[in-house]
């Protein structure tokens, strides 16, 4: 890395002012699909997941487990493990294909630039021996080669954004509760001023009180920063703190895309209808309802619709597997709503 | 131990005429801290006065969230440790907390349903020998060890039971491990079954299916349960009554529907503010949280424990001196200074959660300002 | 487990790891069965007469693959094969005797020795007997003339020194010698008949009970001899069951108890555990060879001796820290937690539950440490504090060092044992690995 040259300068500065501008969704996921190498065949984590996100929405992924959301983040991110079989599709970035870029390329200017992962669990992997503080600065400092009293700063502003005391900057890790980790990891995330934040299960482990209290975080930074969200979790209920648009993966493909009103109300797909229905409700008398039977295979996957063996409403053209249609302003993978 | 009936008629062995299986009085358990392997450096407060009866065929749920000693709480009904203070009887047995072999016995009346059902199984083992392990140890009759397999497995609907035998747990999907682990604490016939967290590592769809099956094994067979969990939205599907435990004491106790229409003790209306229900509107509010941490079991907060991040404190009462525990309502237990009927009469509970919600639309308000 | 050993399959190390563990269990239950182990040892001692038609240091007989020339097996001549016994009384109650022992000898080089070995049947000395030899080209030479013999008669006729200065070189070299006169060095063996002749006279009384004539060769047997003329095989043959016994013994004995050990401190925790710690850490810093070789000097060298010591001094080892490791990770977990609550006891868990659990990951240790006892029982024996009574494949190395192998260029005695040495810890060291890499999915690379 060559230091000091206009054009690092000038990428540092952009950072902290800013990303430029760029009209149009701020990720674009054309037909993405992710298959794994494993000892007893190929495991189709992904299939051909298509969607947009505009600029400053958040989007949540929900689906149980198995079904692929983990796998779609990594996707995105181009965090692939080594028995990778295929990796196919398209992502936009404020408009930049990312498969046309080299694993290098990816590495420095988007990765923890544009975009940056917030995963699941990852206040465990706080590193023990450095200051919390400087870990969070890290990003700038190596990637951005910004001055240390610059980077400071920045953590400094990051720290207030989520809601840790500026003291916590010189402390250790262990020195912090589970819930200042992980909002110390979101901060890290927030530091380079990406354009898009993908969140894997951030507070699964976390207690109530404590997630609601993320969650609150991260409705501030949203309307503050003006970023894009992807929040990943199988907890339906907390989903919808951060939820714009909701996205329903089930068996690795894309089943329903529709905005946060209709979704939670009266979601379209019937695998989302049964899970919507599948949720307890504090606040309503309802009486919970459960999916009987088990999400099929990832390595032999039925050739149909592979909600179809537990399907509520199948008919016989559910032996195909159908497209993803439109209806209205949302997007379902469904034949009943083949008319559109 | 007495050779029972089968499972599905259970005979009243013990003569008191009260239904009541568990009765805790003034329970405390401490965990003594050593400084350098000998030195003295005080106590864990994990349990410190807990009080309550469990009638046999009830069901309680116990909510609290990390550090507040449920965990401890539920070793100790498991017998599986001591206790530093208190009482405790089961089934009409007067039990020495402190005894080893008192602990053992009720090890053997009460049933273990754990949160992880795969860590819950030994992997080297198939269902067969999961099984007859508890039946082994507890030296059930050979000849019945079959027989209560066979019934077990039925029960929790794992069958045809010969294609579960020789499985083993990877086989399984994660809501039958469960099931298996269920079958397993109901082979020696407890009357009482503890379940920390049993669906929330199952998938939402799941959870319904196992949540359903265990209440119908607990009214089938008479069966009392107390469910250890912090998700409340799920508690009106376990169980009639709900404990709420906040640092080592547990601050309210109610039936679910009054704890959901009317929660007395302010960090139980903390909590239920903060628990969502899936709905969109939930992303343009912010949620009224208390401030603060749940209190060191170390070193807990002078008076009540919960006088720190409450918004509700009296100065010179809340943190000076713990409150007892007052009946506002029948069968509704609260330990929170507000409702002492000496004081004058409580706050209405509406004010509480109204204050709340204000200053939460506030927020909102806040935020959308900024937006425009 | 099974699944996992199925996998084994896919790695082409371990099958031939396999492979070559199998050839030595298969040659150790051939050699237990065809040699008994009491004939082994007798023959190990070598008592008199044992190995008497064996060359001393001679090499294996494929050697001579890898040079040009054949090179000269031992050939044995006795009365009841080609050898030829006269019998002519002449009166006075004495007999005229004559023994033809012929060969062939077709070979490139010299033999190693010459020996004649003759019996009768009177103790006494009587008679009197002389010597011949005829070459090919008809030279008749004399060897012996008009010599009383014992009973049980050995002539050694390399060692004949009067032999050696009228042939002016060697007595095994010049008999055979196609042109003596030719410097020493230039010397070739003449190709065709030979005949050793013994004549004389003996009482009536005296029979000649057995002649032999061995031609000494350059190379014997499968494996060559040592210095005692003893057979290499025996040695390398008896080496495969008593190195594996050990090393596997060894290896399961210190390994198994350090396992266990492990497993009860980890669960106990508290003073044992400590006390576990603090004896590890002392016997760590022990000097294990060290105490061995001080026991093998002034105790006893028997090999349970050295095998009991040396499992005792590697049960508190470096791995009682690593199975303790893994223990405690596994103490915490759920299922020990709900064993506790259906009642299981303390020892009940750890065997039952807590041992299981961890011992396929501990296979592939087993395996791989096999090796390590097998070349320690090697390295004693080397130092010479190995089991005086075994033949092992150290005694063999031992032996060679102490005899200046190298030095006289009996390479077959040193590089044979090592040979096997190696082969063995290589077997052992694919199928260990492998094993590692199925057991802890871990170390795949996929």
């Amino acid at each position: 890395m060559i230091k000091g040259t206009d054009r690092q300068r000038g990428r540092a500065g952009a950072a902290i002012r800013g990303t430029s501008r760029h009209v149009g969704p701020v990720l674009k996921v054309e037909d993405l699909s992710l298959y794994f190498r494993a000892s007893v065949g190929v495991v189709r984590a992904v299939e051909g997941v298509s969607f947009e996100l505009q600029r400053g929405r958040s989007l949540t992924i929900v689906g149980e487990s198995g079904c692929g959301k983990t796998s779609l983040a990594k996707a995105i991110l181009r965090l692939l493990p080594r028995n990778i079989h295929t990796y196919k599709g398209r992502v936009f970035l404020n408009g930049t294909d990312l498969m046309t870029l080299s694993d290098e390329r990816f590495r420095q200017d988007i990765r923890w630039k544009e975009m940056s992962l917030v995963s699941q669990a990852a206040m465990n992997s706080l590193n023990p021996v450095l200051k919390v503080g400087y870990q969070v600065a890290e990003p700038l400092l190596i990637n951005h080669n910004m001055e240390k009293k610059a980077a400071f700063e920045r953590a400094r502003e990051v720290f207030k954004a989520v809601g840790i005391p500026a003291a916590f900057l010189d402390r250790y890790a262990f020195e912090l509760s589970g819930g200042m980790r992980q909002r110390a990891i979101i901060a890290m995330a927030l530091i380079t001023n990406p354009s898009l934040v993908i969140l894997d299960e951030p507070t699964s482990a976390l207690d109530v009180l404590t997630q609601a209290n993320i969650m609150n975080a991260l409705k501030k930074i949203k309307r503050e920063f003006d970023l894009s969200f992807i929040l990943i979790t199988h907890d339906i209920a907390t989903s919808s703190e951060l939820a714009d648009e909701v996205l329903c993966m089930y068996a690795g493909q894309l089943v329903e895309h529709s905005k946060a009103e209709r979704f939670y109300r009266e979601p379209l797909h019937p695998y989302a209808q049964k899970l919507m229905a599948s949720v307890p409700t504090l606040h309503t008398e309802k009486k919970p309802e459960f999916i009987a039977g088990q999400p099929p295979s990832l390595l032999n996957p039925p050739s149909g619709c592979r909600f179809a063996l537990r399907c509520h409403r199948r008919f016989e053209r559910c032996e195909e597997d159908p497209p993803l249609f439109q209806h209205g302003d949302e997007t379902v993978k469904c034949w009943l709503y083949e008319k559109g | 131990m007495e050779n029972r009936a089968p499972l599905s008629v259970i005979s009243r062995v013990d003569e008191t005429d009260s239904r009541t299986l568990l009765s805790m009085q003034d329970v405390r358990v401490w965990f003594e801290l050593k400084k350098w392997g000998f030195l003295k450096a005080g106590f864990v407060r994990a349990v410190d006065g807990v009080s309550f009866k469990l009638d046999q065929g009830q069901a309680l749920t116990i909510v609290g969230e990390s550090g507040s000693g449920k965990t401890t709480l539920l070793r100790m009904i498991l017998g599986l440790c001591q206790l530093t203070e208190g009482q405790i009887e089961f089934a009409g047995r007067n039990l020495d907390g402190q005894k080893s072999k008192d602990l053992a016995w009720l090890r053997s009346q009460v049933g273990f349903v754990q949160q992880d059902p795969y860590g819950a199984l030994a992997s080297f083992m198939d269902v067969h020998r999961i099984l007859i392990e508890p039946l082994i140890i507890n030296r059930v009759r050979r000849e019945e060890h079959e027989q209560r397999i066979r019934e077990a497995l039925e029960e929790v609907r794992l069958i045809p039971v010969d294609d579960f035998l020789t499985k083993y747990p990877h086989m399984l999907s994660g809501g039958q491990q469960q099931r298996l682990v269920i079958a397993r604490a109901l082979l020696l016939r407890p009357r009482l079954i503890v379940a920390d967290e049993p669906v929330s590592m199952l998938d939402a769809s799941v959870r319904v299916e196992i949540l359903e099956m265990m209440r119908g094994i607990q009214k089938n067979h008479d069966l009392s349960v107390i469910y250890i969990t912090h998700d409340l939205s799920s508690v009106r599907y376990f169980s009639e009554r709900v404990f709420v435990m906040y640092a080592a004491k547990l601050v309210e106790k109610a039936d679910v529907r009054e704890i959901v229409q009317n929660p007395l003790h302010p960090y139980t209306q903390a909590l239920l503010a903060a628990i969502p229900d899936p709905d969109a509107k939930n992303a343009a509010e912010l949620k009224a949280v208390p401030p603060g941490e749940p209190p060191s079991l170390i070193n807990p907060p002078n008076g009540c424990r919960f006088h720190p991040r409450c918004p509700h404190k009296i100065e010179g009462r809340c943190d000076v001196d713990e409150p007892p525990e007052f009946e506002p309502g029948p069968g509704h237990l609260v330990e929170c200074w507000l409702y002492d009927p000496e004081a004058g009469a409580p706050p209405a509970q509406t004010t509480m959660t109204d204050r709340a919600q204000a200053q939460a639309e506030r927020q909102t308000a806040e935020l959308q300002d900024r937006d425009n | 487990m099974k699944r996992q050993l199925r996998e084994l399959r896919r790695y082409p190390s371990a099958m031939l790891g396999l492979a070559i563990v199998a050839v030595f269990v298969f040659v150790s239950i051939y050699t237990v069965i065809a040699l008994p182990y009491s004939e082994a040892i007798r023959l190990w001692r070598a008592g008199p007469g044992v190995w008497e038609d064996y060359p001393r240091r001679a090499a294996p007989v494929w050697t001579d693959w890898f040079t040009s020339k054949k090179l000269p097996r031992t050939i044995i001549v006795t009365l009841e094969d080609a050898g030829t016994l006269t019998v002519q009384p002449i009166g006075d109650g004495m007999n005229r005797v004559e023994i033809v022992l012929p060969f062939q000898y077709a070979y490139d080089g010299f033999p190693k020795e010459l020996s004649l070995f003759t019996q009768k049947s009177m103790e006494a000395y009587s008679g009197q007997l002389s010597v011949y030899w005829r070459m090919p080209d008809g030279q008749m030479l004399t060897l012996q003339e008009n010599r009383a013999m014992r009973a049980t008669h050995s002539y050694r006729i390399s060692q004949d020194m009067d032999l050696r200065t009228q042939l002016g070189g060697t007595p095994h070299q010049g008999l055979f010698a196609r042109d003596r006169t030719l410097p020493l060095a230039e010397w070739q063996p003449l190709h065709g008949n030979y005949e050793l002749v013994v004549q004389g006279e003996l009482p009536e009384q005296a029979e000649i009970l057995s002649a032999k004539l061995v031609v000494f060769g350059q190379v014997h047997g499968p494996a060559g001899t040592d210095h005692l003329r003893r057979d290499l095989m025996v040695a390398l043959l008896w080496g495969t069951p008593i190195g594996l016994l050990f090393g596997v013994l060894a290896a399961i004995g210190a390994q198994a108890s350090t396992f266990v050990l492990a497993g009860i401190g980890t669960w106990f925790g508290g003073k044992l555990d400590a006390i576990f710690h603090r004896i590890t850490e002392v016997n760590m810093i022990l000097p294990g060879l060290a105490i061995l070789i001080i026991v093998g000097h002034f105790y006893s060298r028997s090999i349970w001796v050295m095998l009991g010591l040396v499992i005792a001094l590697n049960v508190f080892s470096a791995s009682m820290k690593t199975y303790r490791a893994m223990f405690l990770q596994l103490r915490e977990a759920p299922y020990i937690e709900a064993a506790q609550a259906y009642g299981a006891g303390n020892f009940r868990i750890i065997f039952r539950y807590l041992l299981p659990r961890i011992l396929p990951t501990l296979l592939p240790q087993f395996v791989i440490i096999v090796p390590s006892f097998v070349f320690l029982e090697a390295s004693l024996a080397v130092l010479g504090l190995g089991d005086p009574t075994l033949p092992t494949w150290g005694k063999v190395i031992y032996d060679a060092r102490v005899n200046d192998a190298l030095l006289m260029r009996d390479f077959h005695w040193i590089v044979q044992p090592s040979a096997l040495l190696m082969l063995i810890g290589l077997g052992f060291a694919l199928v260990g690995f492998a094993l590692d890499r199925v057991f802890n999915p871990r170390l795949r690379t996929l």
